[in-house]
């Protein structure tokens, strides 16, 4: 299915979960935060989450900054 | 701590620290110098921003959150680049689940690229929505008074005017508006933007600010963790001199050495 992640298109497996896509993005153990179609997920549901197509995907981490 | 330098700690939104310099982690040649230039600054309240996560990059890179452990420091998430409320609420929101539910956030909604000066009719609604969601807000904004008493009133736990634009490096440009909103203050008033060198920081603390946030000052000083090392002392020495309470100003002279007993 095409979603969009973090402003690109990109190609995912059907039935894809958010904890899926982390693994994918090799994101696992790190601190991140997920947001669909402008919704928060928490974390605590990631693993049963699942991705439809056309959502809109980001996928955020904490940088430096003033 | 000896008895002549004792004082009141910060209080943020129910939370005591010992040191009133905050600083951000945006600039740094890398996240060693960025550790480094933060702890020699003594800060305990430390920014950061969020941004998408760079899809593809090493996963073995060290995350700035793995040098700046939120189990040392509090993590003060920003969200510097928003233009709207919309968008400083959303990473406001996103902060928060990035860090377990932690709800202290810099609200700051800028309104022009080329001042970063703040806007402030996004910066109330931001700060309203924040607010009602539950988030404790330090608020970046102008140095209007009446602009600072209102986001007090609506329940901001601190208050951040700028002494001058962000990243400019100008020093404290509005003392005398930065006094008028102290005047006023229930909540903790700190300079965010402007400081240049370890007197801005100084400066700011003699006009009876609570603290200072600074981050391109440090960052981009010759050497930033001398400098950030400099910032500390600025802080304290700021702090114990608005402490003091300095001399009043006179147009002439007046001899420190006794009069009587001289020769001749």
């Amino acid at each position: 299915m095409h979603i969009t992640l973090n402003g690109t298109p990109r190609e995912l497996a059907e039935e894809s979960t958010i904890a899926d896509l982390i693994v994918l993005l090799a994101l696992q153990g790190q601190r991140y935060a997920v947001e669909v179609n402008e919704a928060i997920v928490p974390r605590s549901i990631h693993d049963s989450h699942k991705i439809r197509e056309g959502d809109r995907i980001e996928v955020v981490q904490a940088i430096g900054g003033g | 701590m000896n008895e002549a330098s004792a004082d009141q700690p910060l209080i943020v939104a129910g939370k005591t620290y010992r040191s009133r310099l905050l600083v951000g982690t945006g600039k740094y040649r890398d996240l060693e110098e960025t550790r480094a230039a933060i702890e020699a600054s003594g800060a305990e309240i430390v920014t950061v921003a969020v941004r998408r996560t760079n899809i593809g990059q090493n996963p073995d890179e060290p995350n700035l959150l793995d040098v700046i452990s939120p189990e040392r420091y509090t993590i003060l998430p920003n969200t510097a680049g928003c233009y709207t409320a919309k968008d400083a609420v959303r990473t406001c929101q996103l902060a928060r689940e990035l860090l377990d539910g932690h709800d202290l956030v810099k609200l700051e909604v800028l309104g022009d690229q080329k001042t970063l000066y703040p806007d402030v009719t996004e910066t109330l609604a931001a700060a309203e929505t924040l607010i009602r969601d539950g988030f404790k807000v330090m608020v970046y904004t102008t140095d209007d008074p009446l602009i600072a008493k209102r986001l007090e009133e609506m329940g901001c736990v601190a208050v951040m005017p700028l002494g001058a634009p962000i990243g400019s490096g100008l020093g404290i440009r509005n003392p005398y508006n930065i006094r008028l909103i102290l005047e006023n203050a229930k909540v903790p008033i700190l300079v965010d933007a402007g400081v240049g060198t370890a007197s801005d920081a100084t400066i700011a603390m003699e006009l009876g600010c609570d603290g200072v946030l600074m981050n391109t000052a440090i960052a981009l000083a010759r050497e930033p963790v001398r400098m950030a090392h400099a910032m500390k002392l600025a802080v304290e020495s700021g702090r114990q001199a608005w402490l003091a309470g300095r001399m009043p100003r006179k147009l002439y002279a007046s001899a420190s050495s006794p009069i009587d007993g001289l020769i001749g």
